[in-house]
């Protein structure tokens, strides 16, 4: 196996990002550890997943049925479907343990989505939780930030 | 020139038996008219007690389009002001919420206000020496909102001085709050969890038809709690199942369950799903709650409590509670075309964490801007709001098992998918629209 570089972790974070825009959902999905989790938190700097509500916090299962719904024939919010791009700022290696092959990787961004005539930006920044299995990078928590993670938003349908 | 502004009349034409013109969800002048009479002469939710704890402590919100605060003054009552300095106007609580100690401070000329809202202090006062000022309006200080009530902690106002007693506003509806707090062992229960706000371009009336609007479900939700139940059928046998299909396959109750479950529709357009049943019925136990239930109340009290398991009551005009779930959403109107939807949260004091975590839970799956439910319930809400406009129709139909008789009936109990709740809120809204004209 070779050793994890700081050029494979932040080249992991830019593919994981084309792969949302280009609506690669089931490949994205194998990117998760089978314990992993997709939090987007409702509160600045959050701590507590679980007693205080997030905007999203979802294990493998909820991924997929959500990846499922954006096929499906009869998701009507997605007729016509949304689109999405990432921009991102160079990652930062904020922690690494090649011992343990544990590694955290911090990216600001700014995420466009759209659908019809509407156009959103986000802005934020991305932690990424990442384990080395099998030779692989794998996310076991992907951490969404939004600077305005409590203001009122309309429907955010993709993924950031 | 004005269609609606004093014609009561035209105001009344609007509903029909089983039909309303499209008109009472697009049109933006009886929007205001909504503002000014609809929630003026109703009681209108403001919050809940536990937001503001101690003296001092203030929280910020809107009846209808008004800005108000909500304020635990020093006598220890909570108090509604309207969050407007007399002086230039400026809104004097800026926070969502705070502590402003034992008194307001306006951060332009730094007039003073008691937390009941009468003038304090003013710099640089003789300047108003002689100037008639004790004539002004501004020396009456902040204005307070005379009719405030505390219900079992929550906050209700209604903003015009006359009109029904909050008793007779709402009868018998409120034993939906009296449930949810009676869900706690200690018979109390705090905001928690965090408060999600979703935006939605619609008129606030959909969000609150949808309440008890039992035909959607199976067919809106086909898209999110019908694929949810279809990933977990995959799931390999014995893997136990999770919370969130718990919360979400409920959704997919087929027609005959909603019917069996029942609606009742109470006086001024309050009324409940789920009588006898409902999507919130087969959760499953959280061990160690029943007992604290049992001490506390009796096991027969205990039982009948939790046995209750209501779906979704709406208080008119702009609330809907859901007490097994411990869930209240606030439809904040602010246009013909647009609506925030706030859903708050509450924990059941003394009771164990797991039933926050489920309620944070529940919340999340389906009251988020993030949750697949939203997407799909916010689709409907808009595409209907862009319909509307449409020039080849003007009435919109709720007249699913309309009954003639039904007008002089009080605090019915009916087949899940009837209407009649729908047709009840809108005689309540000619009634509280043209009240006040």
């Amino acid at each position: 196996m070779t050793a994890i570089t700081e050029k494979t972790l932040t080249d992991f974070v830019y593919a994981e990002a084309r792969m949302l825009d280009e609506q690669r959902f089931d490949d994205w999905l194998k990117l998760f550890t089978d314990d992993g989790y997709y939090w987007m938190p409702l509160a600045h700097d959050q701590q507590d997943p679980v007693l205080h509500t997030s905007l999203l916090y979802e294990d493998t299962l909820l991924l997929r049925v959500r990846i499922e719904r954006l096929h499906g024939q009869r998701t009507f919010s997605q007729q016509p479907k949304s689109r999405c791009h990432h921009l991102l700022q160079a990652p930062s290696i904020e922690s690494s343990d090649p011992a343990k092959g544990e590694h955290v990787v911090r990216t600001a961004f700014h995420y466009t989505e759209t659908r019809l005539d509407k156009q959103t930006l986000y802005a934020g920044w991305t932690t990424h939780h990442l384990v080395e299995t099998d030779g692989a990078l794998k996310i076991r928590l992907k951490r969404v930030d939004l600077v305005n993670c409590d203001a009122a938003f309309g429907n955010i349908q993709l993924f950031m | 020139m004005s269609k609606y502004r004093g014609n009561p009349d035209a105001i009344r034409a609007l509903v029909r038996d089983t039909e309303v013109h499209k008109d009472t969800y697009i049109d933006q002048e009886l929007f205001e008219l909504e503002m000014e009479h609809l929630f003026a002469n109703t009681w209108v939710y403001v919050g809940h007690a536990s937001q503001v704890p101690n003296k001092g402590d203030y929280y910020t919100t809107t009846v209808g389009t008004e800005p108000v605060v909500m304020v635990r003054h020093s006598d220890d009552s909570v108090r509604v002001l309207y969050n407007r300095c007399p002086h230039k106007g400026v809104k004097v609580a800026g926070e969502v919420c705070g502590n402003t100690g034992k008194f307001f401070r306006c951060p332009y000329h730094a007039w003073t206000f008691k937390t009941d809202g009468s003038l304090l202090a003013i710099p640089l006062k003789k300047g108003y020496e002689n100037t008639g000022f004790e004539n002004c309006e501004a020396s009456h200080g902040m204005a307070a909102v005379k009719n405030v009530k505390v219900y079992r902690d929550f906050v209700f106002c209604r903003l015009n001085e006359g009109g029904p007693s909050f008793e007779e506003y709402f009868g018998e509806s409120l034993s939906t709050l009296d449930n949810m707090v009676d869900r706690s062992p200690e018979g109390k229960l705090e905001v928690a969890g965090g408060v999600l706000r979703y935006m939605h371009n619609c008129n606030w009336k959909m969000l609150v038809d949808n309440q008890t609007d039992t035909c959607h479900p199976m067919v809106a939700h086909e898209s999110s709690a019908g694929t949810a139940v279809r990933v977990w059928n995959e799931a390999p046998e014995g893997t136990p199942k999770p919370m969130a299909v718990e919360l979400f396959a409920p959704f997919m109750s087929p027609y005959e369950f909603f019917e069996g479950m029942g609606i009742r529709v109470w006086e001024n357009g309050h009324g409940h799903t789920g009588v006898s049943n409902s999507i919130h019925a087969a959760y499953s136990e959280v061990p160690g709650y029943w007992d604290q239930m049992v001490a506390a109340y009796g096991e027969d009290r205990a039982k009948q409590i939790l046995g209750d398991v209501r779906h979704n009551t709406v208080y008119w005009p702009n609330i809907m509670v859901k007490g097994p779930i411990q869930t209240l959403r606030l439809f904040k109107p602010i246009a013909a075309d647009k609506t925030l939807v706030e859903s708050w949260t509450f924990r059941l004091v003394g009771a164990p964490d797991k039933l926050l975590e489920r309620t944070a839970m529940y919340n999340r799956l389906i009251n988020a801007p993030t949750s697949v439910v939203g997407h799909d319930d916010l689709e409907m809400y808009e595409r209907a709001q862009e319909g509307l406009h449409a020039r080849g129709r003007d009435w919109i139909n709720i007249g699913r098992l309309f009954d003639a008789a039904e007008k002089d009936q009080k605090n019915v109990v009916t087949n899940g998918t009837n209407e009649m709740q729908m047709r009840a809120q809108m005689r309540s809204w000619v009634k509280f629209m043209t009240e006040s004209m």
